[in-house]
């Protein structure tokens, strides 16, 4: 059980939050976020999650036509972003199917979404799919990446919230807890 | 007839870049509310959070846009 108090002000809230199996809900709350706190039975928070997490990271993923997220650790292309990006969970665990796909048949799978550059040069000055991309979605893929790496950090913010509970604040005055409400009239 | 102003490309170019600056808001909210959701329960302290970090964030970006553009008189 935790206690979400706010002591500098009388009026803070004093609300008990239920974690019930804490590891299970960060679980939840990394493969699809929101989920954690929907286990929890925390429905507003886990909409709220669930509502600014994955809009912008869907609006990310559009922005970039589905090419921002993507895994890849070649010598020439360390995608680290995807790193960030993971912390969504399964939304971006397409790209790691991609990515094993590429590495086996050459050929991606639905149109190459989320699929890493087939062609990579280590030369800057040639031409590869990734300068590609670059050439297509202007500022919109670096934007779209931006976007979704946010939203897989924010997931992580989400996921420590549904294993260990809201963030207590402290008030400037911890003397304030030891004082007893004011008495009406 | 009055002569429409005339503006140069980089006129242009600066007031697309302006335009490009829309795209924080969906991120400036987000990021308010989910930090918010972190430090509370219910959605009232939580939405007074939010306003509180926005602002912040609002704050700080436009500190950062003032000295920036400030230098750009000097460089």
């Amino acid at each position: 059980m935790v206690q979400d108090s706010e002591p500098a002000s009388p009026s803070a809230e004093q609300i008990e939050v239920d974690l019930r199996n804490p590891t299970v809900a960060a679980l939840w709350a990394w493969i699809w976020p929101g989920a954690g706190h929907m286990y929890q039975r925390r429905y507003a928070k886990g909409t709220l999650f669930m509502v600014c997490v994955l809009g912008i990271y869907f609006f990310g993923l559009t922005l970039g036509s589905g090419h921002v997220v993507y895994a890849s650790w070649r010598p020439a292309d360390k995608r680290w972003q995807y790193i960030c990006q993971l912390g969504v969970g399964a939304p971006a665990l397409p790209a790691l199917v991609q990515s094993r796909q590429v590495k086996q048949n050459g050929k991606p799978w639905w149109n190459g979404f989320m699929a890493p550059p087939l062609e990579i040069s280590e030369d800057s000055g040639v031409s590869d799919d990734l300068s590609k991309l670059h050439l297509r979605y202007h500022t919109f893929f670096e934007m779209g990446t931006l976007y979704t790496m946010i939203a897989g950090l924010l997931n992580v913010l989400a996921i420590y919230d549904a294993y260990a509970g809201p963030v207590i604040v402290v008030g400037k005055d911890d003397s304030d807890t030891d004082k007893p409400p004011p008495e009406d009239g | 007839m009055p002569e429409a102003p005339r503006h140069s490309a980089s006129y242009f170019k600066s007031v697309r870049r302006m335009n490009q600056l829309w795209y924080a808001v969906p991120l400036i909210v987000s990021i308010s509310l989910v930090y918010g959701a972190t430090r509370h329960e219910s959605m009232g302290p939580i939405l007074n959070n939010a306003v509180r970090a926005a602002s912040w964030i609002v704050g700080f970006m436009a500190t950062i846009f003032v000295i920036l553009w400030a230098v750009s008189w000097f460089v």
